[in-house]
């Protein structure tokens, strides 16, 4: 018996151990690429296609081919360009908006004691799981009386639902974290709530901001079914609905090459600034619902 | 000028008692420290004067008038945090002036103020840096900088030490010694740096579970502490105790305890004694008639200007003695301690010293 | 000296400090209190009344037949039956490849930056356009993946993915998790990085084999970073509109719940009707947000 385990021991040379961790290294790399491949490939083919006119788009070449066709046609098509200012004009409101908002209540949250915190922290909570459908009929009733029906203001409007709750929580954990002796010092240099807020915590809070923002931005900037519903004619759409409502000439003509070049115009650009945010817009993310 | 005194305050987190009806006079240019283990409260006190933190119940009084709901930046006072607390996005210079700027005077005013504040603590050549490039030192002096520009009538320390290595501390330790004795204002200092406490203070208060145990100065504390905790609680190595019963005879009462503890202690005052204590520095190794226990000695700890001797005295009960450095004991050996009669304290079963008057000849 | 303790209620200081606590809440709060309360009030109102878009004024009061009408809509139920499939199926997917790919994030592999960078793009970008660039994918003719599909031989000719019957809902479900995949990724290895390394190399100097660390110490700390992930996930896949209206648009296959009550609402323009279809929406999602919270509380409070 002893002799066994003598015999298993002395097999256990280190070079099988470091074939094994070889192996095992191996294994990971090649489910890392894989990984990328699956994220990745999807939005590469999209660029490569939109970089592919005519008979040429069927080619199912991997390396890309460059034509700027439906660049061009796009660039040139006023309801598409319309599209992305309506875009933009929507989505800068609406986080701009929210962030002010947020702002001010996250400081109540993270700093201020006062009753009834809990309750306004899980209201905000609540609202932030209600289904965007469910206010909709309400909604276009609000939208209506205010004049706002088939205008981009509805959808500013519209969107507080989800970003302001969004912002509040994600800057609320922030504004949290802050050190409670900066707050003091504040109040006893005689900072007013209003002064800590715009001298001590805002400058410093600048990087959460724009990662909330970004964040913020890009939910306002995705939305579909408000902008679906909400706007009826084509030089108010936002970009979402006018890339889901390109259209062929014909049944059979699918314009998948102009679809493609649409989104990686309007998706490009974002995703640069996603990257560069990259860190922040995680723990941005996750901070946010860890602590929920 | 700068008097400050507390009355019944109390303070409550929800069902958490912090602080416990405290009573407090302090006068004006007096340096006072508050002790404690961690969690006794110390820190939300000072913050209560402070007025960071507002009173469940109780008077606050600053100079005579009640400041108990005034606001923490109209009460005269300043503040020196334990993080320093600067701002991180301002220059030095905007850091100490910056309680000025919601005053009304003039930007040049405000330049003077913090130029004569930077050149007494020497920080003038670092104004135009930012917090992170100074070093712990150098931000602590801004911190202290920044209380001092506002010229207030007390000034509130939080462990502002504390985060500092040894060299810098004692240091930092002098340097606010010379600023107590060059301004003579009030200072209120929290420390757990029994050094800085007994060095520092006039008066130091010790505070337990949210109630003052005692307030005296650091020699009272030292010689005449009002309790058990006090006792144990000031000087290192901490006092030794044991516990004694105690028989009263005519003339004197008997103490007995662990250790073949023996005491004939003279007047009926220790009639009630529940425990005893002494300095590990009033002990020696003794032998014979001038051992008043014995015991075991475990281990000598050579701590280099000191040698401290581990001595076994009861199965659960260790005393730590202070001895020469060329005792000749062996590990192991039974050995007897001594101590001079006046640096007995006796304690009833609740804690209370008694007979107050027997160690006060030191 | 004599101590006076003096009870207040709440001090001027303190009531101070709450008096600018609402003042910072108040806008925030209106704008909650107009875009969702109100809203979501006015839809439960709606629902009662026969209310149509011809003329929204003028409607009376039917009760509860909004609702019975609904409850006897065969396609509502169709629907209910699409939502909770895709909700399942999808949220479980998304769960097991999650854990999967934080968990390889969660070791030192070259590139794992690159990955985690990498993840974030399939979350960032519409879900229109998700769908839009899988749909030219799986195009029948001119996919890219039915021509590799054939090129391997594995087919004979090109499936029409999104345009069968029978796999239409397979399609939405595999893009979806797609989509999220990056979300749960991203909220399992922040809660990975909570468990403290020591943990694991004390398992490891003990001589644990992995399996027996991944179950008995890795997925038990896990499980609240999990169930907080699969919250969120299912509700947001019981509201689920965009991805199969830009895909399949009002094919019955993939019809969900909110699909339904928009179509109630604009193709129908029946107010009431589809405030009805809404208020079963939001019940069903409230419902579905009440049994996740109330089983992580219990799997906390029996844990501990």
């Amino acid at each position: 018996m002893t002799e066994a385990i003598a015999n298993t021991r002395t097999t256990r040379k280190p070079s099988r151990y470091r074939w094994r961790r070889r192996a095992r290294k191996t294994g990971m790399v090649a489910a890392g690429l894989l990984v990328l491949f699956y994220t990745l490939f999807p939005y590469y083919w999209a660029i490569v296609s939109s970089f592919r006119s005519g008979s040429q788009l069927f080619s199912s070449n991997l390396l890309p081919t460059i034509d700027f066709t439906h660049y061009r046609a796009l660039l040139a098509d006023p309801v598409f360009t319309r599209a992305i200012l309506n875009s933009l004009i929507v989505a800068g409101s609406t986080t701009l908006i929210s962030l002010v908002l947020a702002t001010a209540a996250a400081y109540a949250l993270g700093r201020l004691n006062f009753l009834g915190k809990r309750a306004v922290l899980l209201t905000i909570l609540v609202v932030s799981i209600f289904p965007q459908i469910a206010v909709m009929p309400g909604m276009f009733e609000l939208v209506r009386w205010l004049g706002l029906y088939n205008r981009i203001g509805s959808l500013i409007l519209a969107y507080l639902i989800f970003t302001v709750p969004f912002t509040v929580w994600v800057l609320t954990s922030f504004v949290r974290e802050f050190p409670r002796e900066l707050e003091e010092a504040a109040i006893m240099d005689g900072c007013s709530h209003w002064r800590i807020l715009t001298r001590i915590l805002l400058p410093l809070m600048g990087p959460a901001l724009a990662s909330t923002g970004l964040l913020a931005f890009i939910l306002a900037w995705n939305e579909f079914l408000f902008a679906l519903t909400f706007i009826l004619s084509d030089e108010n759409r936002t970009v979402p609905v006018a890339i889901g409502l390109i259209s062929g000439s014909s049944r059979y003509e699918y314009p998948f090459g102009p679809i493609m070049a649409a989104s990686v115009i309007v998706t490009l650009p974002l995703l640069v600034l996603v990257l560069i945010f990259q860190r922040r817009i995680v723990s941005g993310l996750t901070a946010g619902a860890i602590k929920g | 000028m700068g008097s400050v005194s507390l009355h019944g305050v109390s303070k409550s987190f929800g069902k958490l008692d912090i602080i416990r009806n405290v009573d407090l006079d302090i006068a004006d240019g007096e340096f006072v420290v508050f002790v404690g283990p961690s969690g006794c409260g110390k820190s939300t006190l000072l913050r209560l004067i402070a007025g960071l933190v507002p009173a469940t119940a109780g008077e606050i009084a600053i100079d005579g008038e009640d400041m108990t709901e005034v606001p923490a930046s109209e009460r005269g006072i300043a503040f020196v945090f334990q993080s320093y607390a600067l701002y991180p996005h301002m220059n030095i210079a905007r850091n100490i002036g910056f309680a000025l700027e919601t005053t009304g005077i003039g930007r040049a005013a405000i330049r003077t103020k913090v130029e004569q504040v930077a050149s007494m603590l020497k920080i003038d050549h670092l104004l135009d840096r930012l917090p992170r490039q100074l070093s712990g030192g150098q931000r602590q002096r801004v911190a202290i900088g920044r209380a001092l520009v506002r010229h207030p009538k007390v000034f509130l320390f939080d462990e502002p030490l504390s985060n500092l290595d040894t060299d810098l501390r004692s240091e930092m330790r002098v340097e606010i010694a010379r600023l107590h004795e060059e301004l003579g204002t009030t200072m209120i200092y929290v420390t757990h740096d029994q050094v800085e406490a007994m060095t520092l203070a006039d008066r130091i208060v010790v505070l337990n579970e949210g109630r003052i145990e005692q307030i005296g100065s650091p020699r009272e504390l030292y010689r005449q502490p009002a309790n058990r905790f006090v006792a144990g609680f000031i000087g290192a190595p901490r006092m030794n105790f044991a516990p004694v019963t105690a028989t009263a005879r005519s003339e004197t009462v008997r103490l007995t305890g662990p250790g073949g503890l023996d005491l004939g202690v003279a007047g009926n005052w220790s009639a009630t004694a529940a425990s005893i204590g002494v300095r590990p520095e009033a002990l020696s190794l003794a032998t014979g008639e001038t051992a008043k226990a014995s015991g075991e000695l475990l281990r000598v700890e050579d701590l280099g200007h000191e040698h401290l001797a581990y001595v076994s005295i009861a199965d659960d009960l260790v005393w730590t003695a202070r001895v020469e450095p060329n005792h000749e004991t062996q590990r192991g050996a039974r050995v007897g301690l001594g101590w001079p009669d006046d640096a007995l304290f006796v304690f009833d079963g609740e804690g209370r010293r008694l007979g107050a008057q027997a160690g006060m000849r030191g | 000296m004599i101590a006076r303790v003096i009870a207040r209620g709440r001090s001027r200081l303190e009531r101070r400090e709450a008096t600018a606590a609402w003042l910072f809440l108040a806008p925030a709060l209106i704008a909650l209190a107009a875009v969702a309360f109100w809203p979501l009030a006015r839809t439960l109102y709606f629902s009662f009344t026969d209310a149509t878009f011809d003329d929204p004024s003028n409607y009376g009061f039917i009760g509860w037949r909004n609702f019975t009408d609904i409850a006897g809509d065969k396609l509502w139920w169709l629907a209910l039956r699409n939502t909770l499939t895709f909700t399942v199926i999808s949220v479980a997917l998304e769960t097991c490849l999650g854990l999967g790919i934080a968990l390889l994030l969660n070791q030192t592999i070259p590139g794992r930056g690159a990955i985690r960078a990498a993840i974030l793009i399939p979350w960032a970008i519409p879900v229109v356009v998700s769908a839009k660039v899988w749909e030219w994918m799986l195009h029948d003719q001119f996919g890219i993946i039915n021509n590799a599909l054939i090129n391997l031989g594995l087919i004979e000719q090109g499936i029409a993915w999104t345009a069968n019957p029978s796999l239409v809902m397979g399609v939405v479900i595999f893009i979806d998790v797609w989509i999220t995949t990056p979300f749960m990724v991203l909220l399992i290895l922040a809660g990975l990085q909570l468990i403290p390394e020591e943990v694991q190399e004390a398992a490891i100097v003990d001589g644990v084999p992995w399996w027996k660390r991944f179950w008995s110490i890795t997925l038990p700390l896990l499980r609240p970073a999990i169930g907080v992930a699969v919250l969120f996930r299912v509700l947001d896949a019981m509201r689920m509109f965009d991805l199969s209206y830009v895909l399949a648009g009002n094919s019955q296959r993939t019809m969900t719940i909110s699909i339904y009550a928009r179509n109630q609402l604009v193709a129908f323009q029946e107010i009431g009707l589809g405030s009805a279809a809404s208020t079963w929406v939001f019940f069903a999602v409230a419902m579905a947000a009440i049994l996740i919270i109330g089983t992580l509380r219990l799997d906390r409070a029996t844990s501990r």
